[in-house]
């Protein structure tokens, strides 16, 4: 899921300079899980607001708010409190932030900073995995992502950096290249210590990405 | 044709050290502290290194070959892509630059812009190739040179590294890939370093020992804290410690890295960081 944390307080007081009244979004999705933008986040920032002088005319927490068309039904059944605002904020990732700016004229303030897609190893706590290279390379490297999980996403062996399995930029960090080679070893297999592996094809990562399903 | 190249080949014993490039756009005293070491066989320029914006490598290497200094250019894959790598290998071509030393890098959180996007495009043996190819006539994309490049492409080791088979996958697919000679990670465990010769010597690619002059103590130390690969064994943290004449236990100790290498490889590479003079010495059978 998408990693995400709310702005501090003094930057997110800056982007709502000059809005008296203001919308709120939540997502019922990632940000629910990451606890910086479900049914509690939304109602505390409601509290802070208030604090400010800002006054809340409405909120939603959307399913998903990445989902386009989702955000905007929603956004048009709450029309009345929408129409109200000077301006909607936004507690979702950089992707839901941009559903309903997609489907609202007024101006939009993000709430989040949107971290990484990442595993959740218990609540509060997450890892970044996989950076959606669009080539993927788990097959040979025992399900362990160098792209990722290497600090310097290296494809073809440890840097001269690694110390005792460790990673040369945080000793309390596993080296990616070291996990490989030691499940490898016990898998039996040498995979991707075969061959030089080529640079990666960045072609299929032009931005911004599209994607569509043939039926 | 490159001179390290040709001694290597001649087997002789090579000694090259290194020198940075200054933090300013005026090359004048970099050329006069290298023209000092000019009759070592060649020069290390570093590249960024430790992730510290200096002037070019590209550039001072240049200018050392007009001066009549033999350079290594050093190269790593943390700020460029591989159009700007490739062209600047290119341009090291024009101005005369054989040697090269191809690396990943440092990992930009340790140097002075910790804030820097980390490129990483290619990766150290994927630059082997990349150089290699260029020689052929041809560059990433397949397309044809109007001029070949001529290179003595090198790359690093870390003989220490743990786990060895590891490190040592690492150091055949270097070779696969085109890496003509090798300098090392600074180097300080005698017996270590035989054994990690003992299984290189048969792949017959030139290995230079890095061989780094301990100050003091405290230096000792902040190495192992601080920099990437080094690890200097608590036994010599000791010694120049307990020394009355610590820089003269570095010395000392290099000497007997040096003598080490003699034994059983083909050169080595001297980081004497600032202490240059003390080269000869260091060198003194
Ligand atoms: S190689 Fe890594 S970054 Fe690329 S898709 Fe697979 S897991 Fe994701
Ligand atoms: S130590 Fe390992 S994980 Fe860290 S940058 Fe080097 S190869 Fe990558």
């Amino acid at each position: 899921m998408i990693i995400s944390r709310q702005k501090n307080q003094d930057e997110l007081k800056k982007a709502l300079t000059g809005l008296a009244r203001v919308f709120l979004v939540g997502c019922g999705a990632c940000a629910t899980v990451c606890k910086s933008g479900g049914e509690e986040e939304v109602f505390r920032m409601q509290e802070w607001l208030a604090t400010g002088g800002i006054a809340v005319t409405g909120s939603v927490v959307i399913d998903e708010a990445c989902h386009i068309m989702r955000a905007g039904r929603d956004l048009r059944q709450h029309r009345v409190a929408v129409d109200e605002a000077d301006g909607i904020l936004v507690l979702a990732c950089g992707s839901g932030i941009q559903s309903i700016a997609i489907s609202s004229a007024k101006q939009v303030v993000g709430g989040l900073d949107s971290l990484f897609l990442g595993n959740v190893r218990r609540i509060g706590e997450y890892e970044e995995k996989c950076s959606l290279c669009g080539e993927c390379i788990l097959n040979e490297t025992a399900g362990i992502c160098p792209v990722t999980t290497c600090a310097k996403g290296l494809l073809n062996g440890p840097c001269g950096g690694m110390a005792e399995g460790h990673c040369e930029i945080d000793d309390g960090v596993d080296c990616a290249w070291h996990l490989i080679y030691e499940k490898l070893k016990k898998q039996g297999r040498s995979a991707v210590f075969d061959r030089p592996v080529a640079p990666k094809n960045w072609s299929g990562k032009q931005k911004p990405g599209r994607h569509k399903v043939e039926r | 044709m490159s001179r390290l190249k040709e001694r290597l080949a001649a087997k002789e014993f090579v000694v090259t050290a290194e020198i940075a490039p200054p933090k300013g756009g005026d090359a004048t005293l970099a050329i006069e502290q290298a023209k000092k070491l000019a009759e070592l066989t060649a020069l290390n320029v570093t590249d960024n290194q430790g992730a510290n914006m200096r002037m070019s490598s590209l550039a001072l290497s240049g200018l050392l070959c007009q001066a009549g200094i033999e350079p290594i250019l050093q190269m790593t894959c943390r700020d460029r892509n591989r159009l700007a790598l490739q062209s600047d290998l290119l341009g090291a071509a024009a101005f005369g630059i054989e040697n090269l030393l191809l690396l990943s890098g440092d990992h930009a959180s340790f140097g002075d812009h910790p804030e820097a996007r980390s490129v990483f495009d290619l990766d150290s043996v994927q630059l082997l190739q990349t150089a290699t190819g260029l020689m052929q006539g041809v560059d990433m994309a397949g397309k044809n040179l109007s001029s070949a490049p001529l290179f003595f492409a090198g790359a690093a080791v870390s003989p220490e590294a743990e786990p060895f088979d590891l490190m040592f996958l690492k150091y055949r697919k270097k070779i696969a890939c085109g890496a003509q000679f090798f300098q090392t990670q600074a180097v300080f465990d005698p017996e270590c370093f035989a054994g990690f010769m003992q299984a290189a010597s048969p792949l017959q690619v030139p290995v230079l020992a890095g061989v780094l002059l301990l100050k003091n103590a405290r230096m000792a130390r902040f190495l192992n804290a601080n920099i990437p690969g080094v690890k200097v064994p608590e036994a010599l943290v000791e010694r120049l410690d307990q020394s009355d004449n610590p820089l003269a236990e570095g010395v000392a100790i290099a000497r007997e890295m040096v003598a080490v290498a003699r034994a059983c490889c083909q050169g080595v590479h001297l980081m004497t960081l600032g202490h240059e003079d003390l080269i000869p010495e260091i060198l003194s059978i």
